[in-house]
């Protein structure tokens, strides 16, 4: 096991910056997630640390230590491929223990380990097999072992779920979790999906075009966005965004755009008159009697996720998504009293959050 | 249904033509080694041999046949060897070297094996006497590695372009070297290109005659297709021995290909990604 810091990572192919000045701390023992859509660099970030790739500036150290200058196999790193990478003119047996013949270590001890790691992904019954004669499932798994199987100081998981249909991914993942639990390694996990990055991670790192955005625990991540790409990527349905002014009413500041405006009470002074982004999650916006809404809306559509519901709404000609509950019935046309409170609203001044 | 019928059946006459063609002189060759001397000479001539093995005595005892199939193995096996060693490196390289690189290699590579072989010989024949390897397997060998390599790379390179490249990565993060990842993955996946190359190397080798004749004077060294082409003598054509050595020479590429051919044609690399 070890901590995992990356110090001013840049990578460049030809004319396109994979990664830009990449910094980032992982603990010991932490799962940490890199999130972002296909292209940000999360998958060269961590072909990088496994020193498969190399970066062109910045350095990457284990536990403290540079290990630039290290080959893949002296990194003692293991890692999953999004396409499992089997080999696969070897059984699943050859497969889990290949690392570990590669090191050197003793027949008897690899068969011991080899055992262990499949009872604990359950795959005993199949060490004999060709990963050919295996389901998608079962490949994955193997992909696993053989990066468990060695007990490595990092553990690299590169998209692993993403060839898994829906039922089965979500069933691995909590497995991962708990695996993760049980074994305590420290992990980087590259993924697009959000829902992955927020249920595993311990730390979520958000990127796009090679940039960090953000850094932080799921909680923060979606809370807290840093700005408004974070704001608009995690979430779904995601973050409602509107542009608009501040302006002063009052006592009060307020937001204003051609389609409304609603307070926004705790924001510096120096914003009043400058062009800025609100953002309120679906969830944050509230149904209410015509006397307590701050806005009113007509709705376009519903659209039914089974445990709730989301109106598709029009503020002006500005689209707005609005949670509601299971059983809740709206027509097209309908007009509805929405109140958002002050303290859900993320203010973003030129993309940063304010 | 009725013109379904008639392009099946004119596929199949196509191809038993082409089949009869092609080996109609091998076949008279066939029926001749197994005649008997006055079989051969009769007029009108027989198609049916008396299924005599005189003449593959005579082309053993008298004429030293095994000899000649020795050298040949000998040359034919060690340029197999050394190509596929040398082509596999080669193959691996610009398989995996950024596209326009390897582009360009492999056009340089390919411009290398359009030389005549008229072209070629007299500065072999020099360079090889200054090695002082006229009349050596080794002066054999090298400029069929030489002639044979190009092609050999190229199919090789081809065929590991196709290799994931997630594999070798697998492979290096599991503890290899490069070169134990190429060895240890790589080509147990490239078997059915690995045969392919392997047996054109090799059929090229066992029936090279222009060099083999130029640089080998000495029958002691001399190959197959040589050694049979000497048979005649100046008033005699053996026409029997020389069928029968013939078969012999062919049997040998034919159990190859045939015993290679599952190799060939197995997709190994199948459920190396997703399925």
């Amino acid at each position: 096991m070890a901590s995992l810091n990356l110090d001013g990572v840049s990578r460049r192919f030809g004319n396109v910056t994979a990664l830009s000045d990449v910094s980032l701390h992982v603990d010991d023992g932490e799962f940490c997630v890199l999130l972002g859509p296909s292209g940000c660099g999360k998958s060269t970030l961590l072909q990088i640390v496994a020193g498969l790739d190399r970066q062109d500036k910045g350095s990457v150290l284990l536990d403290g230590k540079v290990v630039d200058e290290l080959a893949p196999r002296e990194r003692d790193v293991a890692m999953v491929f999004q396409s499992y990478a089997l080999y696969p003119h070897m059984t699943v047996s050859q497969n889990l223990g290949f690392g570990l013949r590669m090191r050197g270590i003793a027949e008897q001890k690899i068969q011991h380990k080899v055992q262990e790691t499949a009872r604990l992904l359950g795959i005993e019954h199949l060490l004999a097999r060709k990963p050919r004669q295996l389901s998608g499932g079962q490949r994955q798994r193997v992909a696993m072992g053989r990066a468990l199987v060695r007990r490595p100081r990092l553990f690299l998981l590169d998209e692993p779920l993403s060839n898994l249909d829906a039922q089965l991914r979500i069933n691995v993942r909590l497995e991962l979790k708990r695996l993760h639990r049980q074994i305590n390694t420290t992990t980087i996990y590259v993924t697009h999906d959000q829902v992955e990055a927020m249920t595993l991670g311990d730390k979520v790192v958000v990127m796009r075009q090679g940039r960090v955005h953000q850094i932080g625990t799921p909680a923060m991540i979606y809370d807290q966005p840093a700005d408004t790409f974070v704001a608009s990527f995690v979430g779904s349905p995601m973050m409602n965004l509107f542009e608009g002014e501040v302006i002063r009413e009052g006592k009060y500041l307020r937001f204003r755009c051609d389609d409304f405006s609603v307070d926004v009470r705790k924001l510096p002074k120096d914003l009043m008159g400058k062009t800025v982004e609100i953002g309120v999650r679906p969830e944050d916006i509230e149904f209410r009697t015509n006397q307590e809404a701050n806005l009113s809306a007509r709705v376009e559509m519903l659209s039914n996720a089974g445990a709730e519901k989301y109106v598709h709404a029009r503020l002006g000609r500005k689209p707005i998504t609005v949670r509601a509950s299971k059983d809740a019935t709206y027509s097209a046309g309908q007009v509805i009293s929405l109140f958002i409170h002050p303290d859900k609203l993320h203010v973003f001044h030129e993309g940063q959050r304010i | 249904m009725k013109k379904g019928w008639l392009k099946k059946g004119a596929l199949v006459v196509g191809v038993l033509m082409a089949i009869f063609f092609s080996l109609v002189p091998f076949l008279l060759f066939v029926s001749s080694a197994f005649k008997t001397q006055t079989q051969v000479t009769a007029i009108p001539p027989q198609l049916w041999p008396s299924f005599d093995i005189d003449f593959f005595r005579s082309a053993i005892v008298r004429y030293d046949i095994l000899g000649y199939l020795v050298n040949s193995i000998v040359v034919a096996g060690s340029t197999t060897l050394v190509t596929i060693l040398l082509g596999t490196l080669a193959g691996y390289a610009l398989a995996r070297l950024p596209r326009p690189w390897a582009h360009f290699s492999l056009m340089l590579i390919l411009a290398c094996a359009m030389f005549p072989q008229i072209a070629i010989v007299g500065p072999v024949w020099q360079l090889l006497r200054w090695l002082g390897w006229l009349n050596t397997y080794q002066g054999l060998v090298l400029p069929y590695v030489a002639l044979t390599l190009p092609l050999t790379v190229w199919i090789l390179a081809l065929f590991f372009r196709e290799m994931p490249e997630e594999l070798e990565a697998a492979a290096l993060v599991d503890g290899c070297s490069r070169i134990e990842a190429l060895v240890k993955v790589i080509v147990p996946l490239s078997a059915p290109g690995l045969f392919t190359a392997a047996i054109l190397t090799f059929i090229y080798a066992w029936n090279e005659f222009f060099l083999a004749l130029l640089i080998v004077t000495d029958p002691a060294r001399q190959t197959m297709p040589v050694g049979i082409a000497l048979f005649q003598g100046e008033h005699t054509v053996p026409w029997g021995e020389i069928a029968a050595a013939s078969l012999i020479t062919t049997a040998p590429l034919v159990v190859l290909v045939l015993l290679f051919q599952q190799r060939i044609v197995t997709g190994l690399s199948a459920g190396a990604i997703k399925g």
